[in-house]
């Protein structure tokens, strides 16, 4: 059969072959065939290996285990192993008269038990471990006991049993920790043995029961110690024994074994370690180091060395090995070594820091395996003092590094880089110097990240962008992209007029076409991705409003994505084209500068540590209901809206504050809310969730024309909304909502003061006053005049106040008394708002305002978010 | 402890698993899948340890064939490569020469060498002479079983006739 299938050249013969085969067996089985069963079995478990379904023949081998001749038995116990696994419960005879059957049974029994399995026979196993212990004898008088004894005594071979069962035993232990107790004397008696099978599988039944039991370690250390330093001086100094013999060293496996369990004996206990010194240091000396097995001796060793308790000369010599290790030219031998120099590292770093230049030259080795160990033990190395030229050392080598291996490499770089930064400029530098090279390679945390340490470091803006204009010059690394778009559509007037020139700076000039030059060129490459299309378009809207000699061109190259197939595309083109032409008054406040990014809040997010993002999920719940699903926006969106948490009064520039309050107004009526979740959180959640909703405009505008869509696909009876929006693109309402947004219901009110007054806020140029009432059987409601008073020399026209709140409260605002406020506080605007809330003495008033004006046909905004309300409202 | 060890010839034919930690059918031929494609590509210098999903996967070639074994993380390689080769000259001693054949078609004794030389993952006899008495005392037992059987039927011939 077996060549029949050799002889197979194609997959599909071999199938068909084997399932003839499969048929005949079957076909056997089912006659019950004496003669042929075991053949049968063999012929199953060729099959087996090739990877065919034999369950049918499981069968077979109980049977064949139960029949009495010695071939049957041997082939069925080991189909048993191969077909089955732990998970079929079996039955086996330990209690055979035949020494090479208990001997099979017993492997299989390692090989295959259960826990069940093991629970059940342990006695058994335990007690062919005691046989020759007369003391237990006594104990254990069962009949079972003595079968074995007389017969072991008949046959004068007790060692093929010791070693199976030993190494059942491990199994046994393993599996079912609480029987470990049983096993510790009979271990410690094996530990005894001349005979190095049983003394090998000895000592790997104590490792193993100091692994699982306290007890057994306590045991161990105290009665034995001194025996297995004896039995290991024995080794080492034995004389040539040819059965034994490998390389010219005596049975290499019980070196190693011992070694393994002094080294669990010793660690932690320093008159166990005391006591193995003198013979640790023997081996680490006298072991020939030019084969194999005794590097694998003086591996073992070292690693017994550092593990145990402290002594400095041995570890010095042990040091001294693996630097030895170090230059061997084998590579298995620098493997270990560098593998062992990780967990040397944390017993004397200083010792290891020595061997940093061989180490480095192993991360340029052509061995995957040996470059990532001597990567990861790199990053062990490095510290504060050795970063610089240590990461130097990486990224010269990222230039020339297999593609393969830049993946791993560039993300140690950006997190040693991220770690141990002296400084911001040198950060910044080095992760520009990773983009460039591997851009394509690094996460999309890591260049948020870069974002957000740019956006801090305020000094370094001119810096940051003008070095990344020239890294775009040379490399079409995505990241790099992506943050090159970024920082030009920020600091685009920066990259102009070379604002903050550092010293070290080449001086560049840069006209305000070639920065658009770079963006469009980066909108019309092929290999980028969406989203970095998407940052191009909003880079270009910021570019506009920088360099108003440029608009006219910015205007021609996003009209022409009008037609765009992706929508996302289509969609910002025509937002953007109708910001440029219809509404420059608002463009100059929607594409300001973003607002510094929180790094602490962008860390702690990143770390999951920030209660669920409120924002975020609310951002994509209004997104499904459009139907345009907008991932590539996720990551800017989730930068944004970071600021939410900075202090209130930061400038955010935008007409997404205007849309919002104008929904927070408009919307207020409404029954329900669209697109938002009716979330019963604390104030100041809920305001986040409304603000994060507003936030995202500044940048794209897309939520905003997403809330609006919502509306529209939800139908909900936004009553002054209603004519206004049209079931074309998006972007109309936001047209028209831009367009109409100055018309307001009037309402008249009464004041009647109950509150104190409070200043709610002041700036250099406005104060505004805010005095409260409450009319009378209506306590939820609160009334509240608005008084404006110009502070500054010039007066105010076009004057426009919004405010906003969260949702459970409802706000209506009354038409102002004027939109012109003259300077010197010669005069004062008031407008009247009506707060119902919905949580009245649970929560208190909280809202968010927005002042808008002209000073000297300048557009000035002033915002601010109140929590000083008087309590009780 | 070794979890498995596999031979793997240089077509990606498996020749012989062992497993000795659980692995469901699918785990099995997904694991020799994954890595007879990560050993086979392996360059002939390189060195022989490969870092696979926390575990290291110790392999060594002789002729045509890749003797795998995957161990802890914590355990010596060398060892193993000690181990292996310590199989390999046990089965050269067994075989006479042992070739890639003989493991095909004789595989069922390369599994009674491998039990005798590991069980539950661990070496269990580090004298190649002593592995080789047993397997030679159970074959003999094997052969005094069948030519028991074959005289018996022999008989029962005779006797038929």
């Amino acid at each position: 059969m077996i060549r029949a299938i050799r002889a197979c050249k194609t997959a599909a013969e071999e199938r068909a072959v084997v399932r003839k085969e499969c048929a005949a067996i079957r076909a056997s089985i089912n006659e019950n065939d004496q003669d042929y069963r075991h053949r049968n079995l063999a012929k199953l478990m060729f099959i087996h290996m090739l990877g065919y379904p034999t369950h049918f023949g499981q069968m077979e081998c109980l049977k064949l285990i139960a029949s009495a001749g010695f071939p049957e038995k041997r082939i069925g116990y080991l189909g048993l192993m191969l077909l089955l696994d732990e998970r079929q419960e079996v039955l086996i005879d330990l209690n055979h008269t035949n020494q090479y059957i208990v001997g099979l049974a017993l492997c299989a029994l390692g090989n295959i038990c259960s826990a069940e399995m093991a629970r059940d026979l342990a006695p058994e196993v335990e007690r062919m471990l005691q046989f020759r212990d007369p003391n237990i004898r006594k104990k254990n008088n069962q009949l079972t006991y003595l079968l074995y004894k007389s017969e072991i005594k008949r046959k004068g071979d007790w060692k093929n049993f010791t070693k199976p069962a030993a190494l059942c035993s491990i199994r046994i232990i393993k599996k079912v920790p609480d029987l470990a107790e049983n096993f510790i004397n009979p271990a410690a008696s094996l530990l005894k043995e001349k005979h190095h099978g049983v003394l090998i599988t000895g000592i790997q039944l104590c490792t193993d029961l100091c692994k699982v039991s306290a007890e057994a370690l306590e045991y161990f250390r105290k009665k034995c110690t001194e025996g297995l330093v004896k039995t290991l001086k024995d080794v080492v100094n034995s004389p040539y024994a040819p059965e034994y013999d490998i390389a010219g060293i005596t049975d290499p496996f019980l070196h190693i074994r011992l070694l393994r369990l002094l080294r669990v004996l010793g660690q932690g206990d320093a008159d166990a370690s005391d006591c193995m010194n003198d013979i640790l240091a023997q081996v680490a000396t006298k072991t020939e180091s030019n084969k194999n097995a005794g590097n694998a001796i003086l591996y073992e060793c070292v690693e017994t060395i550092m593990s145990i308790e402290d002594n400095g000369g041995l570890r010095v010599l042990a040091i001294n090995i693996l630097g030895r290790f170090l230059s061997n030219r084998d590579n298995n031998i620098r493997y270990v070594a560098l593998n062992m120099l990780m967990k040397a590292i944390t017993v004397d770093a200083q010792a290891v820091q020595r061997h940093r230049a061989t180490i480095l030259e192993c991360v340029k080795d052509s061995d995957a395996s040996i470059r990532k160990r001597a990567l990861e033990l790199v990053f062990l190395l490095i510290n504060e003092s050795n970063v610089k030229p240590l990461t130097k050392e990486l990224i010269d080598y990222l230039e020339v590094s297999d593609q393969e291996f830049k993946g791993d490499l560039t993300a140690k770089i950006c997190s040693i880089v991220a770690k141990f930064s002296p400084e911001k400029i040198w950060y910044i530098d080095q992760m520009l110097k990773v983009l460039t090279e591997a851009g394509n390679f690094v996460k999309d945390e890591v260049w948020h990240a870069l974002i957000v340490v740019i956006s801090n470091a305020s000094d370094l803006h001119g810096y940051t962008v003008r070095a990344l204009y020239r890294a775009f010059q040379t490399s079409e690394q995505e990241s790099l992209v992506r943050v090159a778009v970024w920082c030009i559509g920020e600091y685009g007037d920066l990259l102009v007029n070379n604002v903050g020139m550092l010293d070290i700076e080449d001086p560049i000039t840069v006209t305000e076409s070639d920065a658009v030059d770079v963006v469009e060129i980066v909108i019309q490459r092929h290999t980028s991705d969406l989203t970095t299309k998407a940052m191009a378009f909003i880079a270009l809207l910021k570019l506009s409003s920088r360099f108003p000699s440029c608009s006219e061109r910015i205007k021609e190259i996003i009209v022409q994505y009008k037609g765009n197939l992706v929508l996302e595309l289509q969609q910002r083109s025509i937002e953007f084209n109708s910001i440029i032409s219809k509404h420059q008054n608002i463009r100059s406040a929607l594409v300001e500068r973003m607002p510094v990014l929180d790094e602490a809040t962008f860390m702690g997010r990143r770390a999951g540590s920030m209660p669920a993002t409120v924002s975020t999920s609310t951002t994509t719940s209004i997104n499904i209901p459009n139907g345009v699903s907008k991932p590539s926006m996720a990551p800017l969106v989730d930068l944004l809206d970071l600021s939410d948490d900075a202090p209130a009064p930061t400038s955010i520039g935008g007409s997404g504050d205007f849309l919002q309050d104008l929904l927070g107004v408009d919307l207020s009526p409404a029954p329900n809310q669209p697109g938002l979740k009716p979330a019963p959180q604390n104030g100041t959640d809920v305001l986040l969730d409304l603000l994060s909703i507003g936030t995202p405009p500044p940048q794209s505008d897309s939520s905003t024309s997403d809330i609006l869509s919502s509306v529209q696909d939800n139908k909900l009876p936004v009553a002054p909304l209603d004519g206004l929006l049209s079931p074309s693109t998006p972007a109309t309402p936001v047209i028209d909502l831009l367009d109409g947004f100055a018309v307001k219901p009037p309402t008249p009110e009464n004041n009647g003061s109950a509150f104190p007054s409070i200043v709610a806020f002041e700036s250099s140029l406005l104060k505004l006053v805010f005095n409260f009432s409450k009319p009378l059987g209506n306590p939820q409601t609160t009334l509240i005049q608005a008084t404006f008073t110009n502070l500054s020399s010039d007066s105010f026209t076009d004057f426009i106040f919004q405010a906003a709140v969260p949702k459970f409260l409802q706000l209506h605002l009354d038409p102002a008394s004027g939109n012109t406020l003259p300077a010197n506080g010669n005069g004062s605007i008031t407008q009247n708002l009506k707060v119902s809330n919905s949580q009245h003495g649970k929560k208190s008033l909280v809202m968010r305002i927005r002042i808008a004006f002209k000073m000297n046909n300048k557009d000035v905004l002033e915002e601010g978010q109140l929590n000083n309300f008087p309590h009780g409202l | 402890m070794i979890h498995f060890v596999l031979l793997i010839s240089r077509q990606g034919k498996v020749r012989l698993t062992k497993w000795y930690s659980p692995y469901s059918q699918k785990e099995r031929n997904k694991v020799i899948r994954e890595l007879s494609g990560v050993i086979l590509t392996r360059g002939p210098k390189l060195c022989n340890f490969v870092e696979w999903r926390g575990y290291k996967v110790v392999y060594k070639r002789y002729a045509s064939l890749y003797f795998c074994m995957c161990i802890d993380q914590d355990d010596n390689e060398l060892e193993v490569l000690e181990i292996i080769h310590h199989y390999v000259e046990i089965l050269d001693r067994y075989f006479g020469s042992v070739c890639e054949l003989d493991l095909i078609f004789n595989f069922h004794k390369a599994y009674y060498i491998l039990d005798e030389l590991l069980i539950a993952g661990e070496l269990q006899e580090s004298s190649k002479k002593t592995v080789a008495r047993l397997i030679a005392a159970q074959d003999a037992l094997v052969e005094t079983a069948k030519e028991q059987a074959s005289s018996i039927s022999n008989i029962i011939a005779q006797a038929t006739k």
